[in-house]
Formats: structure tokens, sequence, C-alpha cells
């Protein structure tokens, strides 16, 4: 369920971050608890805190007094705009890189995504 | 809650089990108790219970040494391998009694709860009982006193996989309805992980590591690449371990990763990887060669 290579608390906050980019979680709804959380992935309900509390930090969760935590307004534009600033450098550069390695050319990439884009505005 | 472990001393005979070793317990946490066979784990859960007077050295709880003072060890609970504080005479349910005239706390409705659960019946002799049924009533017994301070000494032992899951399920649930403090020693370390939020580590009786879970994790990496390159990397560092494959190396090294050490890995065409607990593990308390 987790890598070894990221601390919990922090796939647990992406985790978060990707059900809001993906609609599973919808602005403004309430969060599961921390020991919702905890009880489901086995882990300590102090780790789920540290998941909770980077996402209010970053303005993505806020807390409800007595109540729990909720999405905040206007978070998956801000998710958005986050992921579209590191997605050249973080996700695409090492495929650039393995595609060179392989010997897939650039022309052959290009062709690859217009079919691609093609297909799914076409639905 | 607080633990005031200090200055401990533990002889027996020639051998010496814990060797001074001083530590500090607060708030409310699942810690982990990890060693290897023979670290003094056990002798110093012993202690801590007050089931044995260490030969030097003291233990207090809330500022009170908790050797022969029966006003604080009713406020602990220490679970040994066998659910050994019961008679095998005994049948099940009349361990439940015994335990709910000891326990100010005791919870009758989640010890049941929880042997039923683990399939352990109440009419059944405690002598007959399989190794992993009388670790679940150990288990059961633990829980259900809500003791301040509850520690499990490889109480998963003859448990199947299914049952140790219920185990950490339980545990957690318990921990979250009535926050208190767990101390858990097992050798199935990858498996209870995720849960501790401390570590304590003992190695020939002493203390080697007390703190975080990510703090300890994020002290280990594994550096790999081109042999020569990662021999002249890690100079200076402190190297647990070393493997080779041909002429590609994986030094394990132990401090401080920082961005500066990130940094110059990536320049050196070297990978870094976290070892995870486990692997962490293994590599400070595996036999030196020397």
């Amino acid at each position: 369920m987790f890598d070894d290579q990221q601390p919990i608390y922090r796939q647990i906050a992406d985790q978060i971050r990707q059900d809001i980019l993906g609609g599973r979680l919808e602005e403004e709804e309430q969060v599961m608890s921390t020991n919702q959380y905890a009880a489901f992935y086995r882990i300590n309900p102090a780790t789920a805190q540290k998941a909770f509390q980077n996402l209010v930090d970053d303005g993505v969760l806020y807390k409800k007094r007595g109540i729990g935590m909720f999405v905040q307004a206007g978070a998956r534009a801000k998710l958005q705009e986050e992921h579209r600033a590191s997605f050249f450098g973080q996700r695409l550069d090492p495929i650039l890189t393995e595609a060179r390695v392989i010997g897939i050319s650039a022309a052959d990439l290009i062709a690859y995504i217009s079919l691609k884009q093609g297909k799914d505005s076409g639905q | 809650m607080n633990i005031e472990i200090r200055n401990i001393h533990q002889r027996f005979g020639d051998t010496i089990a814990l060797n001074d070793l001083s530590l500090s317990i607060e708030g409310t946490k699942i810690i982990g108790l990890l060693g290897r066979n023979g670290s003094g784990k056990s002798t110093l859960l012993n202690i801590i219970a007050g089931f044995r007077k260490p030969t030097s050295g003291k233990v207090l709880m809330d500022g009170e040494p908790v050797f022969e003072n029966g006003r604080i060890t009713e406020r602990l609970a220490l679970i040994r391998e066998v659910g050994d504080t019961v008679e095998d005479s005994e049948k099940v349910e009349e361990a439940l009694r015994y335990a709910a005239y000891l326990r100010p706390n005791w919870n009758d409705e989640r010890a049941r709860y929880l042997l039923d659960r683990f399939e352990v019946s109440l009419k059944s002799k405690i002598s007959s009982l399989s190794r992993g049924r009388r670790s679940a009533l150990g288990i059961a017994l633990g829980l259900a006193a809500q003791a301040d301070l509850t520690m499990l000494d490889e109480t998963y032992l003859g448990l199947d996989a299914p049952s140790r899951y219920l185990f950490y399920d339980e545990l957690l649930q318990d921990y979250m309805n009535q926050p208190r403090t767990f101390i858990l020693s097992s050798h199935l370390i990858e498996e209870i992980a995720r849960f501790l939020e401390d570590i304590v580590i003992i190695d020939h009786g002493k203390l080697m590591f007390h703190g975080n879970t990510e703090q300890f994790v994020s002290q280990g990496a594994a550096v790999t690449g081109n042999a020569a390159d990662v021999d002249r990397f890690v100079v200076g560092k402190k190297v647990i371990g070393e493997r080779q494959l041909g002429r590609t190396k994986s030094a394990m090294v132990y401090g401080e990763i920082n961005i500066g050490f990130l940094e110059q890995a990536s320049t050196d065409g070297l990978d870094v990887e976290s070892l995870g607990v486990q692997d962490l593990f293994v590599y400070l308390t595996q036999p030196k060669d020397e």
C-alpha cells in the first residue's frame, strides 16, 4: 500500500491531493477523520494527523472546530496549478530520458501524443 | 503518565544484561521496543513492570518507584509470551474473574469481545489452549486491563497472520478510543513499524536509539552506483553495511541525510534509497566482522 521511499504522512497527504484533483473529494466536503484513516491504513493516528496538518498548512484542508477537516474552497484549482508547474520537470523529464535510452524519437512521441489526444477529444 | 528509567544495570552472574540504561517515556504513544534476541528487551520490560529489582538503578512512574509498589503496579500491565500470569489448571473465564479482581480499570465486555474475535472459548482450560490461543488470551487480558502503561512482550508468538492483523487492528482501536501508552516488543518489525510513533532500540544491553520512527528512518539510506564513486562519496560518513554486485555497490549510510547529501549523490550519479525501519535496524545491530 505504501512504498518505503516517502514518509507515510506524505503519501497520505498526496493521496488526498489526488482525490481532490480527481474529483473523489469535493470542495467543502468533509474528509474522513484521522482515526478512520489510521484504522484503514493500520498506521499511527499521529501519522494521519501529520498528513492533515501538512494539507492545512498548504491551504488544501481547513478545520471546523469540533466537527473535522474539510476541503478548502478553491483547493482543486490551486492543486491543478501546482501540479502543472511540476508536471514537465518531475513527471515528463524522466519519461523523455527513458525514451532516449531505448531509442524512441521525438517524432514518435509527438505522433503518439497526437493520436491519443485526438482519440480523447473525439469521444 | 511518565516513566523514568534511571541508570539501570542488570547482571546475571557474569553476564551484563542491561548496561547503564536510561530512558524517559512521556505522553500517550505506541512505542516499539526493538532488539535482537538476548539484547535485554524482556529484562527491561520485567524491570519496568516491577517484576524484578535491577542490580542497580531504578524505574519511576509519575515520580514513584515501581518496585514493590502496588499503587503503581496496578496501573501497569505486562503481557509476556504466554500469558503466564494465569494458572494452567484454570478455565479462561476464571482468568477473567481474577483479572477483574486485580485490575482497577478492567473492561470485561472488551475482554469477552476480544476472546470471541480470537475464537478462544471461555470454557476452555488454559492448559488445553494452543500457543496461538494462549497468546490471544494474553492480548485480551492485556488490552482489557486498560492500564496506563501496557507492555506486550512478543505476544504475537504463535499467532497466524490473520490473527496478528486482528491484534494490530484491535490495538489501534484501543489506543484511539482511550489514548494511553503501549510498549510493543516484536521481531516482526515490518508488520508493526507503521503504527509505532516512537522506537526504542536496545543492543547488547545498551540504548542505541530512542525517538520518533520517521526520524529514525530518515537517518538511514542505501547509496548505490559505480563502486569507486560510492567509495569516494562515503568518505567521512558512517557506513553500517555494504553489498556489491559486479561493479555496482550499495553502501548503507547512517546519519543525517540532508539536501546537501542528496544533491552531492545526484551530482555523482548515485541513487539514494531509504532503508526502511527493518533494514536499518538489521544493519545497525548485525554482528560485526571483527
